[in-house]
């Protein structure tokens, strides 16, 4: 019962970290229809910098909550700002030519941003530390569930809260909507396409960025290399929701974390990686439009 | 900022690069300016880097400006020059590849090329026949792979797997049973070709960027199982896998030294093995040319691009959708098995790390650079992919970083890639009598 | 004086989750006619045309083709009912779209002869090995591609892109490529969609000429009601997935019923 309870714990909280991730690649996709595949590396580079400004600002004094508002701020500043270039750079010349024009760009960049973090850092793992302030009611179950699981928890159903609000009562979730359907149209209406591109890359690295902090603080180290594997899983989970679909993606995410955790547990760890994969390829050959992917019609 | 042409508005220029190289600096700055100790994890400061990357980041965007603004004002010179010819044709200008083509000597010359060729394991040094044999092998590698994406558009990021396979085909049956690369060849291709079909059933019916994402994971799983099994001896790899036979003889021993006097530019610490795989992937990779140069412009091959350009449209012209993709995807198969063959006798020692994403990320790079659908595109490709990085080995640390970049902006410069496919041109000469054009095939016992 | 139908539907009807888009229709289209299928949009007409070619499955109902045998047999009855888009092309439906759909990359000669895909034998083997077969089958159905393609007007873009054609010769090459599958029954859906009046006219004289050459039937959707009046023997008319009216042109123009569906309830 305890190991079960220990499954599920920990597969909620790597498929919320999924889900961070997942959503920047669903709503890029939704709206460029790109397959962001630099996008496991902002998430990544979220994590570095977060190390950094843990580093330096507890240096400066900074401790508790304060430090983890601190690192949090500076990751996803800097990680949208790394996101809004990388579109200006890489996708943006490239709007309008082929479907794999742009992915092999993203494929580039992708390798690029790997090996500058690399260089600039290190090719070795490098210790996190722990920046979630214990919290004192857990005490009773921390052996069981601790701060920073829970934190995960809380933090990134927070966020979906505000990305729903945010998509759903805003102006700018609006353009983003009118675009994802029909962008010549939203483009007549006056909306600002670049804009509404750019925004979505800003909003979807900083959601990564919070994912790159907290898997920091959950696995206690990092490197280079942890973006390539978390964003090929993350766009599994984002495809096995059905591409596109923002509730798909956390859906997915959740049951790819869940799969992940039971699968490790129960049949072998050597095999975690594949489970992402087998169990796309599953759900895919059920419903070929993903768990919430609209029926595959096309007008003829 | 929109370019216009004329005179060198050398103060906007610089506003502009200043800019760039503040915006870099502010970027890369967390990550350059503090250096993690990674002993005691206190943080050192380098100043002096990051002024240089501001610094390189401004000269890099005032050639880039200049570049983007010199490209601009030729097209637009091109397009009044040209704002009277029909529209039409054969789009992008004629490359030289086009000149020789139409060439009147066209196969001397290919001939000559190929006699150039051959010759190379008789006066290179053994460095360089194994950097043409790699090159050669992505050369089949990424023809076989155009078969699927760039004639069919069938997205397959997982085409490592049947290159595993087949190279994991030959090895295995090679450690276990000495069986020979002769026999082993096209049982590898084989065992490629059945699992591409066995992929391909479930698969082939989802969307694009899906299949994209189901065949990147099939990849993984390959590589997983590779690495977990005890069958294929996980990641110590198989070793001492045996070179082609060529009629019994030692080549080493039998026939170099003769070579040796004969001919005076030839190393002599060439393996003589290694010259007969050299000969023997030439030679597959003329026939692949030749079978896909057939297969382009047969029947398959437009049903094959009718695939691509449009399925509604495709199924209406009687094509089946389902059968046209399952053959392209198993075709390509096939290719990838028989280049593995040839690879696992190369190198003679396999380990699962040959045959990651990177891989297939790379061979779909050399189709997308080169030029999809395009067979001159794919060769060129594949040199520039595998040549260049030989020659940025001096810059090692930099080289993957450097490849990043580069593929980047392969794709800003030229999206089509380097060699865009022209259509084959038909001249209409009228026969003295037309033959008749056979009915539609009607499907029988309906 | 009637002739057989060459295609007759039963009882059709299509239904998309909640949505009726075809209710019990009963529809033929007279062998070597030319017949017109209106209504106001939504109608129904395309899904129609998707049903008889396969692209949608019948909720319920029937899709029968009569094709000819020998002489002094009676002709085959087939029903369409689950058949694939390409299975029913072999048989003798050809179809262009409403959107038109040119295979944009490929030259104006190469998408009619992947129109000639079904005239042809070659899979894979002849295409490797190039046999004679191969080589003889290639090159007659180039020339019948080219002769096609001057017959009907578009010899002269023969090695052009199909996407660099002014849009008229577009719907002419989507037109001249179904006919490449040698149909009995010739489908148009808004053929004279964005045309102008002079295009529309050369499209009229387009669809007489086909149906005079190539002896086969012809069934069209279309909202330009000039052209519809001009060219066709017998109109259909729908309205909210059902046939309302059909019969000559004229008397379907004066039909209160189909005024009442296009222009409203006054």
């Amino acid at each position: 019962m305890e190991l079960f309870l220990d499954l599920l714990i920990s597969g909620l909280t790597k498929g919320s970290i999924y889900a961070l991730i997942a959503l920047g690649y669903t709503m890029v996709y939704g709206i460029v229809g790109l397959i962001n595949f630099a996008h496991g590396e902002i998430y990544m580079i979220g994590a570095f910098i977060a190390l950094i400004a843990s580093l330096a600002l507890s240096q400066a004094g900074l401790a508790g909550w304060g430090l983890l508002v601190s690192v949090a701020a500076a990751a996803v500043v800097y990680s949208a700002m790394y996101g809004w270039t990388v579109e200006k750079i890489a996708y943006k010349p490239l709007r309008g030519s082929s479907r794999l024009s742009p992915l092999i760009s993203a494929i580039g960049m992708s390798i690029f941003l790997q090996n500058y973090v690399q260089l600039l850092q290190s090719p070795n793992f490098l210790t996190f530390p722990s920046l979630v302030p214990e919290l004192g009611f857990l005490a009773p179950v921390s052996h069981i569930v601790n701060s920073t699981q829970l934190f995960i928890w809380l933090a990134t159903a927070l966020i979906m809260t505000a990305l729903t609000v945010l998509i759903k009562f805003t102006r700018l979730g609006l353009s983003m909507r009118a675009v994802s359907q029909d962008p010549d149209m939203a483009r007549l209406s006056g909306v600002n396409i670049d804009r509404v591109i750019s925004s979505t890359f800003v909003i979807g690295s900083a959601l990564a960025a919070v994912g790159g902090l907290l898997i920091g603080c959950y696995m206690r180290q990092i490197d280079f290399y942890i973006g390539f594997l978390a964003g090929m899983k993350a766009f599994t989970a984002a495809v096995l929701g059905g591409i596109g679909s923002i509730p798909g993606a956390v859906l997915g995410a959740l049951v790819l974390g869940f799969a992940e955790s039971f699968a490790a547990g129960f049949i072998s760890s050597d095999y975690e990686d594949a489970v992402a994969f087998v169990l796309l390829i599953v759900i895919l050959i059920a419903r070929p439009g993903g768990l919430m992917g609209a029926a595959q019609t096309q007008k003829v | 900022m929109s370019f216009k042409p004329g005179r060198f508005d050398w103060k906007r220029e610089l506003a502009a690069s200043s800019l760039a190289a503040v915006w870099l600096a502010l970027l890369a700055g967390p990550l350059a300016l503090f250096k993690i100790n990674t002993s005691d994890y206190s943080l050192g400061l380098r100043w002096p880097l990051l002024l240089k990357m501001a610094g390189g980041a401004f000269v890099l965007s005032a050639v880039w400006r200049r570049f983007l603004a010199r490209r601009a004002s030729a097209r637009r010179a091109a397009q009044r020059g040209e704002a009277d010819k029909p529209q039409g044709g054969r789009g992008p200008a004629r490359t030289w590849v086009d000149m020789v083509m139409g060439a009147r000597y066209r196969l001397q010359i290919i001939g000559l090329f190929i006699l150039g060729l051959m010759s190379i394991p008789f006066w290179a040094s053994p460095y360089v026949v194994h950097i043409f044999i790699t090159a050669l092998i992505y050369i089949a590698l990424g023809l076989g792979l155009n078969i699927v994406v760039g004639v069919s558009g069938l997205l397959n990021l997982g085409y490592v797997a049947f290159y595993a396979i087949g190279a994991y085909t030959y090895a295995l049956l090679n450690f276990h049973f000495g069986l020979g690369f002769w026999l082993c060849l096209p049982l590898g291709a084989l065992t490629a070709t059945a699992l591409g079909l066995l992929l391909g059933f479930p698969v082939l019916r989802l969307r694009g960027d899906y299949l994209a994402i189901v065949t990147l994971g099939f990849g993984e799983i390959v590589r997983l199982v590779l690495v977990n099994t005890e069958l294929t001896q996980g990641p110590r790899g198989i070793g001492n896998i045996s070179p082609p036979a060529f009629f019994g003889l030692d080549l080493n021993s039998q026939v170099k030294p003769h070579l040796l006097k004969v001919l005076p530019l030839m190393s002599p610490d060439l393996d003589m093995n290694k010259a007969l795989i050299f000969f023997i992937i030439l030679a597959l990779v003329i026939l692949t040319i030749v079978a896909v140069f057939r297969l382009e412009n047969s029947r398959l091959g437009r049903a094959w691009l009718a695939l691509r350009e449009d399925e509604v449209a495709c199924q209406a012209m009687g094509i089946n959708r389902t059968r046209a993709k399952l053959t392209a995807f198993a075709l390509g198969a096939t290719w990838a098995g028989l280049a593995g063959v040839v690879f696992a006798s190369q190198v003679t020692f396999i380990n699962p790390t040959s045959f990651g994403f990177m891989q297939s990320v790379m061979i779909l790079s050399i189709v997308v650079l080169g030029g999809m659908g395009s067979i001159p595109g794919v060769i060129l490709g594949a040199l520039v992919l595998i040549l260049l990085p030989e020659y940025l080995r001096s810059y090692d640390d930099y080289r993957m970083l450097l490849f990043g970049a580069l593929m980047v902006l392969m794709m800003v410069l030229r999206p089509g890639g380097l060699i865009q496919s022209v259509r084959q041109v038909y001249i209409h000469r009228p026969a003295a009598s037309t033959p008749a054009a056979p009915p539609r095939q009607e499907p029988r016992g309906t | 004086m009637t002739r057989p139908p060459i295609i007759e539907t039963r009882g059709l009807s299509k239904t998309f989750g909640g949505l009726v888009a075809l209710d019990e229709v009963d529809f033929q289209v007279e062998e070597g006619s030319i017949t017109a299928l209106i209504g106001p949009n939504g109608a129904g007409k395309t899904t129609l045309f998707n049903c008889l070619t396969g692209i949608y499955p019948p909720t319920r109902g029937h899709i029968v083709l009569r094709r000819p045998r020998g002489a002094g047999e009676p002709p085959l009855k087939t029903a369409l009912n689950n058949l694939r888009p390409d299975q029913v092309t072999a048989l003798g439906l050809a179809r262009t779209f409403q959107n038109i759909r040119l295979f944009n990359n490929l030259t104006v000669l190469e998408n009619v002869l992947i129109g000639c895909h079904t005239r042809m034998k070659a899979g894979l083997w002849g295409a490797l090995m190039r046999t004679r077969q191969t080589r003889a089958e290639e090159r007659a159905m180039a020339e019948f591609s080219i002769e096609l393609l001057e017959k009907y007007g578009l010899g002269a873009a023969a090695n052009d892109l199909a996407k660099n054609l002014p849009y008229g010769d577009q719907r002419r090459l989507e037109i001249i490529r179904a006919l490449a599958t040698g149909p009995r029954l010739l489908l148009l859906d808004e053929p004279a969609a964005g045309l102008n009046i002079a295009e529309t006219g050369a499209l009229d004289d387009l669809i007489r000429l086909i149906r005079e050459r190539e002896n086969l039937s012809i069934l069209l959707i279309e909202h330009d009601m000039n052209l519809v009046m001009s060219v066709s023997e017998k109109v259909w008319v729908m309205e909210y997935g059902r046939l309302i009216a059909a019969g000559a042109p004229e008397e379907v123009k004066n039909d209160p019923v189909v005024i009442r569906a296009y222009l409203g309830e006054e």
